[in-house]
């Protein structure tokens, strides 16, 4: 190794690192503007249709599946809830669903990347909050939608159209504070 | 009275950080004797004073003081005593006191045991950590006030999460910033080493305890947060990648090179730009998962404050530490020529292929906590990273890991021969052979757990033969060989026990591949059966608790009719919180942990429904883990890095073993 490739090596930690830092900051400065917000990502589908899709049923969930179609029947408000028996924050927001749903707000689930046997076992350990339950085993439609991670949920009025999302669990502020608000607002 | 106090002490503190850091660097530099001196009664004033700062804020806590905002935000008057004191670091004011205060008693601790380190290195290394403190304290001060306070007092406070009142969870933060901070003394170390421009087989031993006792509090407390998870959220699961459990396994993963490479710099003088590259990236993923947890750019459930304006100090704090350093060592680390060179069959060889892959590892675990947050911020992109990510992708580094790792202790310094390795391992390679057929014929044909099972025998074999290799036990008469084995430096004893650890974990997970459950509807008298167990559900009644009303049901658990143990797993909710949370019941019998659950009770009927679970083998992933930092506190034993740090000179003395 000559002294050049050498010090050039010795640059390359700096130089990521500097790099990382700078990305960082980019990620911050966006969430501080709003524009990034890991939790509330502005959807690009705020104020418009959800995009074509029709999932089958979760079997023995007792519960039907749904469709794009079926989220314009004038049901709503309605939330549509991502979700998924392998992702901790979803138990957290477990108890709020069941809440909601007590409440007779429609709650239509989707069951992301999930072995139809655990998502199973999930509600039935947890309890079922959906009215309608879908499976969405590889993913796609959720590639459709701009699904971050799990948990998300979207909030569509009763014409259908997405006025909301949060990605991340449901808690009991987020249901205090911005969802039983917009929740009456489309109501 | 007292929160003022506090926050005068904190005040005081970052004085005494600020002296701490100009005088002893200043010092060494101009190399003014009583410059350098100051650093030690310093370093100790300002530990002094935090401790004073934290007690004052724990007195707030354990009075229910409701003029203090962070008390009225975090506590409540009918929480026990015990959780209101621990509740004092269960949020982000308080945590990031309790991180300052633990750097605080690194200083202290160098300060105290350094005393055989040259002046100026102990002062430089001091000074470094006074700017670390200085940089942590103005954010402490200037964003994260723990005694800001609030007038007119409500009449109490409103915190009261139930998830976090658990004596897992209290632990978890003190052991978890423990081996956090504890890099912070490795780096110093190293950026003091670059200002010196030397880095010799002496230093190496000086780093080798602290990086040690880093990464054995790191064990503890990675292994206390997993096992908190896996009671109290009651799902039987225990690692679920995370964000927030990434941030903490990276320092761990490069923690782990660290204290390999440390070794060949002590006993080879070799590999010493890389050892003091791992020791500033160390830290820096120590910094990183501050960053990550506290800024909320991540989404996790782990999260303390969503607050952007925090989240851009302590990434301020993090390019000036960590970017600096980066900076020194790309014009400072060229000085640093080997003299040691070695084959690529060595026991040098070996820790390089360790470092190589453990660092692999990192970039995994790196690139799939952060590609997310990235590609979101940055390109908009929605890109969504799982659990089957980091398994399918680290699967394929951890194999070689655990093949190489069996073979590393048993080969010689500078040159092996790889037929004598084999020698030595056959047996344990028929062992981990043995085990893959047992597994797979008694499991009914689970692949992957008979695996894991095999590679679980093979390292706890490998160690085994590690030992009986170093005292001859198989070549001399049991006297001989039990004298040999008093004999052997602790050191031996404690590689030989940490890589045991290792293999009990992976015999852990590889068992929790097999776990059995079931969810089953019993009106009170009926049983189930799960693993041979029969399960009876007596009844199900109404507890009251101190701050809490629990529905607790009693299961009976019997085995061929006699009774083995009474289960009393209950769903407790928590009025004021709102909250429910599921209070596990376990019974551990070491080799399997019968887990029962208690869910919803149907109206009618009287049923209730109760999850089962057989975890078998369990309890030995955290056994596993226990056993690693007892062979890391072990090794910290060893005479040799203990009694004292000898003179250079010596040290370049010391033959390779």
């Amino acid at each position: 190794m000559t002294p050049s490739t050498r010090r050039l090596l010795l640059m390359a930690p700096f130089a990521a690192a500097a790099a990382g830092g700078v990305a960082f900051y980019a990620a911050l400065d966006r969430q501080r503007r709003g524009v990034y917000n890991p939790r509330g990502v502005p959807s690009a589908l705020i104020g418009q249709h959800a995009p074509d899709f029709t999932l089958p049923a979760l079997e023995e969930s007792g519960v039907e599946g749904f469709g794009a179609a079926d989220l314009r029947s004038g049901a709503g408000p309605l939330l549509v809830n991502f979700w998924a028996s392998w992702c901790v924050p979803c138990i957290i927001e477990h108890p709020q669903l069941m809440r909601l749903s007590r409440d007779g707000v429609p709650v239509f689930g989707i069951a992301y990347k999930d072995k139809p046997a655990d998502s199973l076992q999930f509600i039935r350990r947890h309890g079922n909050p959906f009215r309608r339950l879908a499976k969405d085993e590889p993913g796609r439609v959720a590639i459709d939608w701009g699904l971050y991670g799990v948990p998300e949920t979207y909030l569509l009025d009763r014409q259908g159209i997405i006025r909301w999302r949060y990605a991340g669990p449901i808690t009991d502020e987020v249901l205090a504070q911005d969802l039983r608000p917009l929740l009456q607002r489309y109501a | 009275m007292i929160a003022e106090l506090g926050h005068f002490a904190l005040a005081l503190a970052l004085v005494l950080a600020l002296a701490q850091a100009l005088l002893p660097l200043i010092g060494a530099h101009v190399r003014d004797a009583r410059m350098m001196a100051s650093a030690a009664p310093l370093a100790l004033g300002q530990c002094l004073a935090l401790i004073a700062s934290f007690f004052c804020l724990m007195y707030s806590y354990a009075i229910n003081d409701t003029t203090v905002l962070n008390v009225v935000q975090n506590s409540h008057s009918l929480k026990p005593m015990l959780y209101k004191i621990t509740g004092t670091w269960g949020n982000h004011e308080g945590s990031l006191l309790l991180w300052v205060n633990i750097l605080g008693l690194c200083g202290a601790a160098v300060s105290g045991f350094g005393r055989e380190l040259p002046t100026a290195l102990r002062a430089r290394v001091l000074g470094v950590l006074g700017l670390i403190s200085v940089g942590f304290l103005l954010f402490t001060i200037k964003t994260s006030n723990p005694f800001d306070r609030m007038w007119p007092p409500p009449p109490d406070g409103q915190g009261l999460n139930p998830i976090l009142q658990d004596i897992g969870l209290a632990m978890h933060p003190p052991l978890l910033y423990l081996g956090y901070v504890g890099y912070a003394v490795t780096f110093a170390f190293a950026i003091a080493a670059l200002i010196e421009g030397r880095v010799d087989a002496a230093w190496g031993r000086w780093v080798r305890p602290w990086s040690l006792a880093a990464w054995s509090f790191l064990t503890l407390g990675i292994a206390l947060g997993s096992w908190w998870a896996y009671y109290e959220l009651g799902w039987g699961g225990y690692w679920f990648w995370d964000p927030v459990e990434n941030a903490s396994l990276l320092p761990w993963l490069i923690g782990t090179a660290l204290l390999h490479s440390a070794i060949v710099v002590e006993k080879r003088d070799a590999l010493k730009t890389w050892t003091i590259l791992l020791a500033i990236i160390a830290f820096a993923m120590s910094l990183l998962g501050t960053f990550l947890v506290r800024s909320g750019v991540l989404n996790s459930v782990h999260s303390f404050a969503n607050d952007p304006e925090r989240g851009l100090f302590i990434l301020a704090l993090l390019m000036v530490y960590v970017v600096g350093a980066l900076l020194l060592f790309a014009f400072r680390a060229s000085a640093m020529i080997p003299t040691g060179i070695f084959a690529p069959v060595s026991r040098e060889g070996a820790i390089v292929l360790n470092n190589l892959l453990v660092c692999s590892i990192t970039a995994v675990v790196f690139v799939g906590t952060l590609w997310p947050m990235f590609a979101d911020a940055l390109f908009g992109m929605k890109v969504s990273v799982g659990p089957p990510f980091f398994n399918s992708a680290s699967f394929p580094l951890v194999v070689p890991l655990l093949i190489a790792m069996a073979a590393g202790p048993l080969m010689p310094w500078k040159r092996a021969q790889l037929a004598n390795v084999v020698m030595r391992l056959w047996w344990c390679a028929v062992i981990a052979f043995a085990a893959f057929f047992a597994a797979l014929l008694l499991s009914g044909q689970h692949v992957m757990p008979a695996v894991g099972f095999a590679f679980a025998a093979w390292v706890i074999g490998a160690a085994v033969a590690d030992i009986a290799d170093r005292t001859a036990a198989f070549r001399t008469n049991w006297r001989n060989a039990w004298n040999r084995a008093r004999g052997l430096p602790r050191a031996a004893w404690g590689a030989a026990i940490a890589h045991a650890g290792i293999g009990i974990t992976a015999a852990g997970i590889a068992g929790m591949g097999l776990a059995q459950e079931r969810m089953v509807a019993l009106a009170p008298g009926e049983s189930t059966t799960l693993a041979g167990y029969e399960w009876r559900l007596e009844g199900v009644r109404d507890v009251q608790g101190p701050n809490w009303t629990a529905r607790r049901a009693t299961i009976t658990l019997l085995r061929d009719g006699a009774e083995v143990r009474v289960m009393e797993p209950s769903r407790r909710f928590f009025p004021i919180a709102r909250q429910n949370t599921t209070e596990v019941a376990i019974h551990t019998n070491l080799i399997a942990d019968l887990y029962a659950v208690i869910g919803e009770e149907e109206a009618g009927t009287g049923k209730a429904v109760i999850r089962l679970h057989y975890n078998f083998l369990a309890p030995w992933i955290w056994i596993g883990a226990a056993i690693m930092a007892l062979g890391g506190a072990l090794s910290l034993a060893d005479r040799r890095i203990r009694v004292s740090a000898p003179n250079r000179a010596a040290a370049r003395m010391v033959p390779a073993e």
